[in-house]
């Protein structure tokens, strides 16, 4: 593929934008702004990451990570601000999801240790271990909220704040991570996941792209539930004080 | 000598969201009689309940429990000791066992059933409760569970937010000779959150008038007939007319 096969592939483009246009919807700004800016920013990506693999610097690679982990915090931090030190909260989980899996990657040397391969898929834990906190984060907020009496009965009674917020916390960890369990029940059956098409596109054979499709899964599945694990123990105690009072503000307030 | 009160205030205050919810209560709790709390909705009655229970503390000022200050209290031991039963009588979703029990779950230790048996008798509820499910209990029934749970913990003291508010007249006085029956039985000191002016008058030894925040009048319960405050004298009146 080139820059002229691409330029012709803009027809995909121009068929909503008249569509738009005809039907009056109103969709025809933000379609070319999201077509412009897909532009710049893949092609900037596709730069830098050529660059960086012709490269094979360590700290090329550091840094690429460096910038999605501190992206995905940006992005995630904000569903979390009822939590104390929820930055670096997110930030330790993010790191610790990255050293766990490409250790194991790079340690039993399913994958190896180059850029071409350490940077895609540290783009696909950290993007993923960001979605699950967001879901995480968005529901353990509306299960504090929806079950405030329990917590303070359990509280009023003498319990710890975790057996105050337990049920809670559950809730959310298993509520967070059931999308990811079940869209890997049906994968393959509905639609060929995107890594996989676009190897196969490339060329690839389809035994291989579906073994490195099996493995990505793999890793997200791991990434998911320890994502929502760890944020969650994390977070949880910044709910209370010393004095073992439920220190959250409720949204209605 | 003058028994120790079971709590004591010391110009407390709180504030919540720039809210002054609580104005210099100077106060006193008498260990081991009923106190009731009456006053508007409003008043900050159950804010100081919170502050007793140790759920919140206050922006400025001491509370004693039994002569030693709140702080010096582990939050548990305080909680085990000064216990809580809320108007809406919170319940976990699943049987009565589960419900009275929780203070020794919580604990992880079990209830026997026995002592189960004996609390919901208690209450005026039998052994066959047990494996009912809470959601299939009436409003008097659920209060009555609430009260054996916060039993279970021996606390001293007993908190009661209005929990006879919204009961027909048989469950409410059902629950009035429970209360006064734990009271000279357990010796317990209990302090009832109460709008109805009949009920202070008949089951509390001590009352505490509150209005605005503040603990406007205290004293035995008779003064709800003499009261010295023309705030307290409208209250009365506007709520017996």
């Amino acid at each position: 593929m080139n820059y002229i096969t691409l330029s012709i592939a803009l027809i995909f483009v121009l068929v909503p934008i008249t569509l738009s246009k005809s039907l009056k919807l109103g969709l025809e700004k933000d379609t070319f702004i999201a077509t412009i800016r897909s532009i710049i920013q893949l092609l900037a990506v596709g730069y830098i990451l050529h660059f960086v693999f012709s490269t094979e610097n360590f700290l090329y690679i550091f840094l690429m990570i460096t910038l999605m982990i501190a992206a995905a915090t940006q992005n995630a931090r904000k569903k979390g601000a009822f939590i104390k030190g929820i930055t670096w909260k997110l930030v330790a989980t993010f790191v610790f999801v990255e050293i766990l899996t490409q250790s194991i990657l790079i340690g039993l040397n399913i994958t190896p240790a180059t850029a071409q391969y350490v940077i895609p898929l540290s783009g696909m834990v950290i993007g993923n271990s960001m979605v699950l906190s967001i879901l995480f984060l968005n529901r353990f907020t509306a299960e504090i909220e929806a079950h405030q009496e329990e917590s303070e009965l359990i509280l009023s009674l003498g319990g710890t704040p975790k057996q105050a917020i337990h049920r809670q916390l559950i809730q959310s960890i298993k509520a967070s991570t059931i999308p990811t369990i079940e869209s890997q029940k049906t994968i393959g059956l509905v639609q060929l996941p995107g890594m996989m098409s676009g190897q196969i596109i490339a060329g690839a054979d389809p035994i291989q792209a579906v073994l490195f499709q099996l493995l990505v899964l793999f890793l997200l599945l791991t990434t998911a539930v320890i994502t929502s694990v760890m944020l969650g123990f994390l977070s949880y105690p910044a709910l209370f004080n010393e004095r073992m009072q439920f220190i959250y503000r409720f949204q209605n307030e | 000598m003058e028994k120790q009160p079971a709590i004591f205030f010391s110009n407390v205050n709180y504030k919540r969201n720039d809210l002054h919810i609580l104005k210099n209560i100077n106060g006193e709790i008498p260990s081991g009689k009923i106190t009731t709390l009456v006053g508007p909705s409003g008043a900050g009655k159950t804010t100081l309940f919170k502050l007793m229970n140790g759920l919140i503390s206050p922006i400025s000022g001491d509370i004693y429990v039994d002569g030693k200050h709140i702080n010096d209290y582990q939050p548990v031991q305080l909680r085990h000791n000064i216990a809580l039963a809320l108007q809406q009588a919170t319940m976990i979703n699943g049987t009565v066992e589960m419900n009275i029990a929780l203070p020794m779950v919580l604990q992880n230790k079990s209830l026997p059933k026995e002592k189960a048996e004996h609390l919901l008798e208690l209450v005026g509820l039998d052994g066959s409760y047990l494996s009912r499910q809470v959601k299939d209990l009436s409003g008097g029934q659920r209060q009555k569970l609430s009260i054996a749970r916060t039993l279970v913990n021996k606390p001293k003291t007993l908190l009661l937010d209005e929990i006879t508010s919204s009961l027909d007249r048989v469950s409410k006085r059902d629950i009035e000779n429970l209360i006064q029956k734990i009271n000279k039985e357990l010796y317990t000191t209990i302090v009832w959150i109460t709008h109805n002016l009949d009920q202070a008058r008949t089951i509390g030894d001590y009352t505490w008038v509150m209005m605005n925040g503040e603990l406007v009048e205290q004293g035995d319960s008779t003064l709800l007939d003499h009261p010295k405050s023309e705030l307290v004298k409208q209250f009365i009146r506007g709520d017996e007319s």
